[in-house]
């Protein structure tokens, strides 16, 4: 009988640098095993941020490259525009996406650009140390943000898969989460859907995740999982938000 | 091959193309909005990519994506959106990636406007973006020049894996020559396997390539500075390239000048001449490497009593030559930085 | 030998088309040319202006201060640019939007009506072709030949342009003499 849960293939030996009860560990693990499955990782390029994840082309065997704050949708139309038969993604926090990067995520967007999101929203600055993000709860407290997020003073949080999925141009946008077992099954489906429809040569494709960050959060990796099911969910509803078969 | 009368900024457009390079990206900007214009047209038809980005920043990582991606890649731009691709040119360098920029330059500061000018000269060679990096920058002074620099200068991005860039003044852009384009000058990428990020299975390869300036780690990232500069340092002693003019006299004064600027004063020392004045000329075509060793040994000679740095700038290269010199003989600046070119006559006065 | 020829008037009389034409040319020709426009935010309507310098050397400086001839298609690019003319040169006036001369003594003076011209020959737009053809007649920059050759060449994309603007040509020809 052989292994019936094992490392992917996709996936590095190295140990993550990411805090205890972090998500990101279970985010890249599902692009990893969405990368097997489809048998790609001879193809693809992924993209990394500049956020808490900029290491993460340490923790995939395929080739990647690192992106300055923001840029990764555009480094993402340079590597298609020049090489379609690549598979590219880009995975990007929302700071990096939501904020310094909302212009060239929105363009590529609309110009369809062939390649895959990964936008992964905890609602707060994770590496610089929690600070308020464009995603960041309304009252929710950060480092810059000392008194609750005020949204007279700063708007409500972006929604982002809802603002893309209003751009008329075709694409796939999809918000899951990967806070208990049940998200997860769907959040794999749509990161594998999202990857098809680029391979199909479809369209643009973005999967949110809502995410915790038990450090700056100030909470333990349980209470952040409620947390994030009681304040993010009723505002962040999971669900597809367009597909290309729409319009 | 017969010549043709094209515009600068076209010519640049097609230089490129012919040379082997089918990929540009690009955001308009006066006064070399040309280039995309003709591109636009141009590359679908030899099967080339063309893509107007939404801003130069974005343009900036499409060239850098698309060049660690492995493929031969350029842009052009003008002064201020040259400001805003730095951020991506400072990566790329970090990074080690190579591609083509081009700066036709306007004046400034800020919004400045749209005339020839020459006044990025220490934004080019000095400090383009954060970081510890150089380019390597040519100065083209005729559309044909131009036209042959841009095809050189893609192979010289992938022999230093540096972003490499034409430097123009806006009438270098503007002006129409007749033009040749050499097919000698057509080369081939370099094998970039050891390095690119152009996916496993393209180069049959186990090991993964990573492409990245982040280095956390003090060692490696001094490491990789001095690998850097060992570059720059190869550059100098490889890559200077200057011209001569009526050197060969017993010139009093040598002037330095380059691009559009050095034709002024080439016509300029041809009337002086006629007057029985002579004065010698040494024209930088490199601005990064600078022919220092040329400049001080013209300097340096017992008829030179001084020596002048003729810019569109308000005293940016004369530091350059300055240093060069190494205050052997005195180094006067002249020069006009508000859009018009200084004329010949100016220069003899 | 180098001989520099600006041309002026309104944005939109194409001004830069007969600096282009002529510079195609004197290349032809196997001359060094140069072209150098005037540019900037306005695309119709404003002043619009070039030079192109024709060398049997290679061209130094082009940018000019003081060009040999003018060809001046409305009255405030006389009177802008008619001072810097070199003397002996040559200044064309179209005598159609110009109702005054250069005030120079020292040049030659040649002046068309060239907006009624095109009009006769039916289409209005050929009258920048008209003042070239009558410039070049009378300045001998280039060959006749040349410059027909580069205006087909110019309007190669729009063949049934070409026979009159080749009428054009010929009625230029016909009032440089006449003057």
């Amino acid at each position: 009988m052989g292994k019936t849960f094992a490392r992917p293939e996709s996936m590095s030996l190295a140990v993550t640098h990411y805090c205890p009860g972090c998500t990101h560990g279970i985010i890249h693990r599902l692009v990893a095993e969405v990368i097997d499955e489809l048998g790609i990782c001879g193809r693809t390029v992924g993209i990394a941020p500049v956020g808490c994840a900029v290491l993460a082309y340490n923790y995939f065997t395929f080739d990647f490259q690192e992106a300055a704050h923001g840029r990764a949708p555009a480094m993402a139309t340079g590597i298609k525009r020049v090489r379609p038969d690549l598979t590219v993604f880009t995975y990007q926090g929302d700071g990096d996406l939501a904020s310094i990067g909302m212009g060239e995520i929105i363009h590529a967007a609309n110009r369809g650009e062939k390649f895959t999101t990964i936008f992964v929203n905890n609602a707060v600055y994770g590496m610089t140390g929690g600070q308020m993000a464009p995603t960041t709860m309304p009252g929710q407290r950060t480092t810059t943000s000392p008194f609750g997020r005020n949204v007279d003073d700063v708007g409500m949080p972006i929604k982002v898969a809802e603002l893309l999925a209003a751009l008329q141009t075709p694409a796939y946008i999809v918000r899951q989460a990967v806070l208990k077992p049940k998200y997860i099954v769907k959040a794999k489906k749509a990161i594998k859907r999202a990857f098809q429809y680029q391979l199909d040569r479809k369209c643009f494709s973005l999967v949110e995740i809502i995410s915790t960050c038990p450090t700056n959060w100030g909470v333990n990796p349980v209470e952040a999982i409620t947390w994030a099911e009681e304040k993010m969910l009723p505002y962040y509803k999971l669900g597809e938000y367009k597909t290309p078969e729409d319009v | 091959m017969s010549k043709v009368l094209m515009k600068g900024n076209e010519a640049i457009g097609e230089a490129a193309i012919r040379s082997g390079c089918l990929n540009y990206f690009a955001y308009p900007i006066t006064p070399q909005s040309e280039v995309a214009e003709y591109l636009a047209r141009r590359m679908p038809e030899v099967g080339g990519v063309f893509l107007q980005g939404e801003s130069e920043v974005a343009v900036s990582y499409m060239i850098f994506g698309a060049a660690a991606a492995g493929a031969r890649v350029f842009t052009t731009s003008s002064s201020p959106g040259i400001s805003l691709m730095s951020e991506g040119i400072s990566y790329m360098a970090g990074a080690q990636c190579p591609a083509v920029f081009v700066n036709i330059m306007r004046g400034g500061p800020g919004l400045g406007g749209i005339l020839p000018s020459q006044a990025d000269y220490f934004q080019a060679t000095k400090s383009l973006g954060h970081g510890d990096f150089r380019l390597l920058v040519m100065a083209p002074a005729s559309v044909q020049e131009a036209v042959e620099m841009m095809m050189d200068a893609f192979p010289l991005a992938e022999k230093y894996r540096n972003p490499v860039m034409i430097l123009g003044d806006g009438l270098i852009g503007q002006m129409m020559e007749p033009v040749e384009f050499p097919d000698s000058k057509k080369t081939e990428p370099l094998n970039n396997d050891a390095w690119a990020t152009s996916g496993l299975d393209t180069r049959k390869s186990d090991t993964r390539n990573l492409v990245k300036s982040l280095f956390l780690d003090p060692e490696a990232l001094n490491n990789n500075n001095l690998l850097l500069k060992s570059k720059y340092e190869q550059m100098k002693r490889e890559e200077v390239r200057f011209e001569a003019y009526n050197t060969d006299s017993a010139y009093n004064v040598l002037i330095v000048s380059y691009g559009t600027m050095s034709r002024v004063c080439r016509t300029a020392i041809d009337s002086m001449k006629a007057d029985g004045i002579e004065v010698g000329m040494i024209r930088p075509q490199t601005l990064f490497p600078f022919p220092e060793d040329q400049i001080r040994a013209a300097a340096d000679v017992t008829h030179c009593s001084v020596v002048a740095s003729i810019e569109m700038s308000m005293g940016q290269m004369i530091e350059d030559i300055e240093r060069s010199v190494q205050g052997k003989k005195p180094v006067k600046w002249f020069g006009k930085c508000g859009g018009d070119v200084p004329t010949p006559e100016e220069v003899v006065a | 030998m180098q001989n520099e020829v600006q041309f002026a008037g309104f944005g939109g009389q194409g001004i830069m088309l007969i600096g282009k034409i002529l510079a195609h040319a004197a290349m032809e020709e196997g001359f060094e040319v140069s072209w150098v426009p005037s540019y900037g935010p306005e695309m119709r309507g404003g002043t619009a202006y070039c030079t192109v310098v024709i060398s049997d050397q290679p061209i130094g400086s082009p940018v000019i201060k003081n060009p040999r001839h003018l060809v001046a298609m409305n009255r405030p690019s006389l009177e802008k640019f008619a001072p810097a003319v070199q003397k002996g040169g040559i200044i064309f006036i179209n005598g159609s939007l110009i109702s005054v001369n250069s005030g120079r003594d020292d040049v030659d003076e040649l002046v068309v009506p060239v907006v009624e011209m095109a009009k006769e020959l039916g289409n209005v737009k050929t009258a920048n072709i008209i003042a070239l053809a009558a410039f070049v007649a009378r300045s001998g920059v280039v060959g006749i030949e040349a410059l027909k050759g580069s205006i087909k060449e110019e309007f190669a994309q729009k063949q049934k342009l070409i026979p009159m603007n080749m009428q054009a040509v010929d009625a230029g020809i016909q009032a440089a003499k006449k003057d």
